[in-house]
C-alpha cells in the first residue's frame, strides 16, 4: 500500500515556496552582515598605507587609512575573496600596498638574489676550510685518551696560568 | 650674536679637524714627531670647540629662540626642559653635531692614552677621526646648519645663516614642537645610545686603518681595541633593545620591530659588529682570519655610516628624496671613497695577513666561528638587499614596492635557528680540533635533556612545530651553556680544594671575557623566548564596545568603564583615557587605563597601551581610533602577547654580561706590583 503524505500538494507547494524565500533572505543577510573589525584586520594587517612609509595598513592612523579600511569593509560585505581585494588595491595603488612585491618578473630578482649570494658564500667558505684543512695531517682519532679529556686538559692548562 | 657665535665655533673645529687630518698625515709621511704631537693637540681640541658649539645650541634650544629654524622645527614653549635638550638630537643637523661631538670625546679618550708601544699607530688613528670628524663637521657647516635663522623679505621668509640684503629678522611666536612620538623616554635614550655604538666602532675601524697602513698586522690593534669594540657592541644593542621597547609603548602596534628600513639600519651594524666579535677571538687565538676581520670592521664602519644617514635622512622613502636631499649623495660619496680606499688598502696588504697556522677540523671551534660569521653575514644580506631593492625596483622600473615582515621572516628565521644552534655547539668544540665523536659525547646529555623539555612543551603548551623547534635549540643552549659553568667550576673546585661557589665566582671573575659571553648567550635565550611568544602565539581582537560591555580574549575579559577627555594646556596637549577592567577567568585583576594623547602643535596622535605585564603573558589594551571614542562607545584593540616580558628581562640579562665581559681589569702589570709590595710590608692585622 502507497504510504499517503501527511501534508497535502498545495501544502508542499507553500513550503517549497517558503523555503525558497528563507534562503534568499538568509544569503541576503549573510550579504549584508557587517564584517567584524577583525575581519578587516586580518586582511588590513597584510596591506600597507600607500601614503605612509612601512605602516601596515591596519595600524596607520590616517584618515586615508580609515576609509580603506572602511572599503575593505565593504569589499568584504560584498563577497569578496581576500585576494580578490589585495588585486583590487594593487591595481589603485601599484605593488606597494602588498607587504610583498607579486612574484613576476623583475620582483623575482628580489627573492632570488639573497639566496644566490649566501649559497655563493656558503660554497666559497666551504672550499677554503676545505682547503685549509687538506694541508694538515689527518686529525687524530677521536679515541685518544687526549681527545677524550680534552674539556679537562684545556681547564688544566688555564687553571695552571691563573695560579 | 648667540648663533653666529655658535656657528663661528663649529666652522673653527671643522678647519681643525682638517688641519690634524694634514698634520697628522705629514708628520707620518716625514716620521716628524712634533708635527703627530700636533695633530694629537688639534685632535683634543675639537672636544672642547664641539662642545661650546653644542652648549650654544643647546641654550637657543632651552631659551626658545624661535628665529633658528631648527629650533623652531623641535622645539616648542610647551614643551619641558628637559626634552628642549633632548630635543639637540631630534633633528637631523643637531643629530649630526651630537655625532661629532661624541667621535670628538671619544676620539680624545683614545688619543690621551699611552702611545709609547704603538707610536706608528697614532697618527693613522688621527687621520681616520679626525677625517671621520672632519666630514661630520662639513655637513653643519655647509649643508645641514643647526644654527639657521628666519630672514623675512618681501613677505616671504627663508632661513639663512647671515642676512640677505635688506632682510630683517623673523622670529615665529613658538616652535613646531619636537614629533610628539619622540618625547617618550625610550625614545630620549635611544638614540644617543644607538649614536654611542655606532662612533665607538670608529675606534676599532681606526685602528684597523693605522694596521693596515703601517704594516703592523699582529693582533696588536684588535688588543688595544677590544674593549671599545665590546662597549660599541653594547651601546647598539641596547639601543636597539631601547628602540624595540619605544615601538611596544608608543607606536600601538602591540609589537616591538617591524623589518622597518631605519630599523634594520641599525641592525645591520649590529650583524658586523656582532660577527666580528666572535672572529676576533679566532685571530687571537689561532693566527687565523687576518683578512676577513679586516674586511668585516670595514663594512661595519661602512654601514654604521650608511645607519647615520638612514635613521635621520629619510631618503629611503624615495630614489628622488635621495637625489633631492642635499647630504645624500654627499653621505653615498664619503661611503664609497672610505670603503675603496680601505679595501684597496686591505688588497695591498693582503700578503701580510696570511693565516699563521692551518684550520684542522671542520668542527673545530675555529671553523664552527667561521660558520657563525657566514650565518650573520646572511642576515646581512637578508637586511641590505631588502633596504636596497626597493630602491633598486623604482630606478629600474619605477614601481614602488614594500618589503614587509614576511619577506624579512622568512629569510632569517632559519639563519636565526642556525645561529642558536651553533651557540649550542661551539662552546663544547675545542680550538684546534673536534670529532663528531668528542663533540657527540659532550652534547648528547644536554640535547637529551632538551628534547625531553620540548617533548614537556608539546603535552602542555603547543604543538606548532616552529615553536618546538625554537623551545627545543633554546632548551639546548641553556643547558650547554650552564653545563660549561659547572664542568669549569667542578674542575677548579677540584683542583684548588675550593667551595663550589668560590670556584665558580674565581672561575669566572678570571675568564671575564668567556663567561660574559655566556651569560650573554643566555640572556639571548631569554630573548629568544619573549620573540617566540610574541611572533607564534601573539592574539588579538578588536571590537567597538558601549559602556559596561565586555570583549573577551584568550582568558582575558576586559569591560569598558569610563572615558574622560581633558587639555593640558600647559603641555599642549589632550588627553582621552579609557578606563577598563581586566578579569582573568571571572577574577577581578584590575584596571588599565589605555589612552590617545593629541598634540596641538603638531596635530598628531601618540596611542599609549594599557598593559599588565606577567612573566606568562601581557595584556595589552589599545583606545583606537577608528571610530571617534565617547560614552556611547569607543573602539578597543586588545591583544595577549605571550611570553614578551622574557625579551626585556633578557635585555637586562645581556647588559649584565657585556658588562661583565667588559668590565675593566685591573692591570696585570699594576696587580703583580702591588702584590710584591704587600708581600714586602707586614699586614696591617698582623
Amino acid at each position: 500500500m502507497k504510504r499517503q503524505l501527511p501534508i497535502s500538494n498545495s501544502q508542499l507547494l507553500f513550503v517549497a515556496l517558503l523555503a525558497l524565500i528563507f534562503a534568499n533572505f538568509t544569503s541576503a543577510a549573510a550579504q549584508t552582515r557587517v564584517p567584524t573589525d577583525d575581519e578587516v584586520n586580518a586582511i588590513a594587517r597584510k596591506l600597507y598605507c600607500p601614503v605612509c612609509e612601512s605602516t601596515p595598513l591596519d595600524v596607520c592612523p590616517t584618515e586615508a587609512c580609515h576609509q580603506w579600511r572602511e572599503q575593505i569593509r565593504s569589499m568584504l560585505s560584498e563577497g569578496k575573496t581576500e585576494d580578490e581585494i589585495f588585486q583590487y588595491f594593487e591595481q589603485q595603488y601599484g605593488a606597494r600596498v602588498l607587504a610583498e612585491p607579486p612574484k613576476k618578473g623583475f620582483f623575482w630578482l628580489i627573492y632570488l638574489i639573497p639566496p644566490v649570494i649566501i649559497l655563493a658564500g656558503a660554497v666559497i667558505l666551504l672550499r677554503s676550510m676545505k682547503e685549509w684543512t687538506t694541508k694538515t695531517e689527518p686529525v687524530e682519532s677521536s679515541e685518544t685518551p687526549a681527545a677524550q679529556d680534552d674539556y679537562l686538559a684545556r681547564m688544566e692548562e688555564e687553571l695552571k696560568k691563573q695560579k | 650674536m648667540i648663533p653666529e657665535f655658535g656657528y663661528g665655533v663649529l666652522a673653527v673645529s671643522f678647519f681643525v679637524a682638517l688641519y690634524s687630518v694634514g698634520a697628522a698625515v705629514y708628520g707620518a709621511q716625514k716620521k716628524s714627531l712634533a708635527m703627530i704631537e700636533s695633530a694629537r693637540r688639534a685632535m683634543l681640541l675639537l672636544f672642547p670647540l664641539i662642545t661650546i658649539s653644542a652648549a650654544t645650541l643647546i641654550y637657543l634650544l632651552v631659551n626658545d629662540h624661535y628665529e633658528v629654524s631648527f629650533v623652531y622645527e623641535v622645539t616648542s614653549r610647551s614643551m619641558p626642559t628637559y626634552l628642549k635638550v633632548t630635543a639637540w638630537w631630534g633633528g637631523q643637523a643637531g643629530s649630526l653635531v651630537f655625532w661629532s661631538w661624541l667621535l670628538s670625546a671619544f676620539a680624545s679618550a683614545v688619543t690621551i692614552r699611552k702611545w709609547e708601544r704603538d707610536i706608528e699607530f697614532l697618527p693613522w688613528v688621527i687621520v681616520v677621526a679626525s677625517l671621520t670628524a672632519a666630514f661630520f663637521l662639513g655637513l653643519t657647516v655647509f649643508y645641514e646648519n643647526p644654527f639657521m635663522r628666519f630672514w623675512s623679505m618681501n613677505g616671504s621668509v627663508e632661513p639663512s645663516m647671515f642676512p640677505p640684503a635688506g632682510a630683517t629678522l623673523f622670529t615665529p611666536q613658538d616652535g613646531r614642537g619636537l614629533n610628539p612620538l619622540l618625547r617618550h623616554p625610550g625614545m630620549v635614550i635611544h638614540p644617543p645610545m644607538l649614536y654611542l655604538g655606532f662612533v665607538s666602532f670608529v675606534i676599532p675601524y681606526a685602528f684597523a686603518i693605522a694596521a693596515l697602513i703601517t704594516g703592523r698586522t699582529d693582533d696588536r690593534w684588535i688588543r688595544l681595541t677590544r674593549r671599545w669594540t665590546l662597549w660599541a657592541w653594547l651601546f647598539l644593542s641596547f639601543g636597539l633593545v631601547l628602540g624595540g621597547r619605544w615601538a611596544y609603548d608608543v607606536l600601538g602596534w602591540g609589537g616591538y620591530w617591524g623589518w622597518d628600513p631605519v630599523e634594520i639600519a641599525a641592525f645591520m651594524p649590529w650583524l658586523t659588529g656582532t660577527a666580528f666579535l666572535h672572529s676576533v677571538m679566532i685571530q687571537e687565538k689561532r693566527g687565523l682570519l687576518k683578512q676577513w676581520n679586516m674586511i668585516l670592521i670595514i663594512l661595519t664602519y661602512a654601514l654604521v655610516i650608511f645607519g647615520t644617514f638612514l635613521t635621520r635622512s629619510g631618503v629611503l622613502s624615495s630614489v628622488h628624496a635621495f637625489a633631492e636631499s642635499a647630504i645624500g649623495p654627499l653621505f653615498f660619496a664619503f661611503i664609497g671613497l672610505t670603503f675603496i680606499s680601505s679595501i684597496a688598502l686591505l688588497i695591498w696588504r693582503w700578503p701580510l695577513l696570511r693565516a699563521e697556522t692551518e684550520m684542522k677540523s671542520m668542527l673545530s671551534r675555529e671553523a664552527l666561528f667561521l660558520l657563525n660569521n657566514l650565518l650573520f653575514m646572511s642576515v646581512l644580506v637578508v637586511c641590505f638587499w631588502g633596504v636596497v631593492s626597493p630602491l633598486m625596483s623604482e630606478l629600474f622600473t619605477n614601481q614602488k614596492i614594500t618589503l614587509g615582515p614576511p619577506f624579512y621572516e622568512r629569510a632569517t628565521a632559519p639563519l636565526f635557528a642556525g645561529l642558536m644552534l651553533l651557540m649550542g655547539i661551539a662552546p663544547l668544540s675545542a680550538w684546534g680540533h673536534s670529532t663528531i665523536q668528542t663533540l657527540g659525547r659532550a652534547l648528547w646529555k644536554s640535547a637529551l635533556v632538551a628534547a625531553a623539555v620540548t617533548a614537556v612543551a608539546y603535552f602542555t603548551y603547543t604543538s606548532n612545530l616552529i615553536a618546538l623547534i625554537g623551545f627545543f635549540l633554546i632548551a639546548f643552549v641553556v643547558l650547554v651553556t650552564a653545563q660549561e659553568f659547572w664542568r669549569g667550576a667542578r674542575a677548579r673546585q677540584s683542583a684548588q680544594h675550593e667551595n663550589f661557589f668560590v670556584a665558580l665566582t674565581r672561575l669566572m671573575g678570571r675568564n671575564r671575557r668567556r663567561y660574559g659571553g655566556y651569560i650573554i648567550h643566555i640572556s639571548m635565550m631569554m630573548m629568544a623566548i619573549g620573540i617566540l611568544g610574541i611572533e607564534i602565539f601573539q592574539a588579538e581582537t578588536q571590537n567597538t564596545l558601549k559602556q559596561g560591555e565586555s570583549l573577551t580574549l584568550e582568558n582575558y575579559t576586559i569591560t569598558y568603564r569610563e572615558i574622560a577627555s581633558w587639555d593640558n594646556n600647559g603641555a599642549g596637549v589632550n588627553y582621552t583615557r579609557a578606563v577598563i577592567d581586566v578579569q582573568e577567568n571571572g577574577v577581578y585583576l584590575g584596571k588599565l587605563t589605555p589612552r590617545i594623547d593629541y598634540y596641538f602643535d603638531s596635530q598628531q596622535n601618540m596611542t599609549i597601551p594599557g598593559q599588565r605585564s606577567t612573566m606568562r603573558d601581557d595584556l595589552y589594551v589599545l583606545l583606537v581610533d577608528w571610530q571617534p571614542a565617547s560614552a556611547d562607545g569607543a573602539t578597543f584593540k586588545v591583544f595577549v602577547n605571550p611570553l614578551v616580558n622574557w625579551l626585556w628581562v633578557g635585555s637586562f640579562a645581556f647588559l649584565a654580561g657585556v658588562l661583565f665581559a667588559a668590565w675593566p681589569d685591573k692591570d696585570p702589570a699594576e696587580e703583580r706590583s702591588h702584590t710584591r709590595q704587600v708581600a714586602k710590608q707586614p699586614s696591617a692585622a698582623d
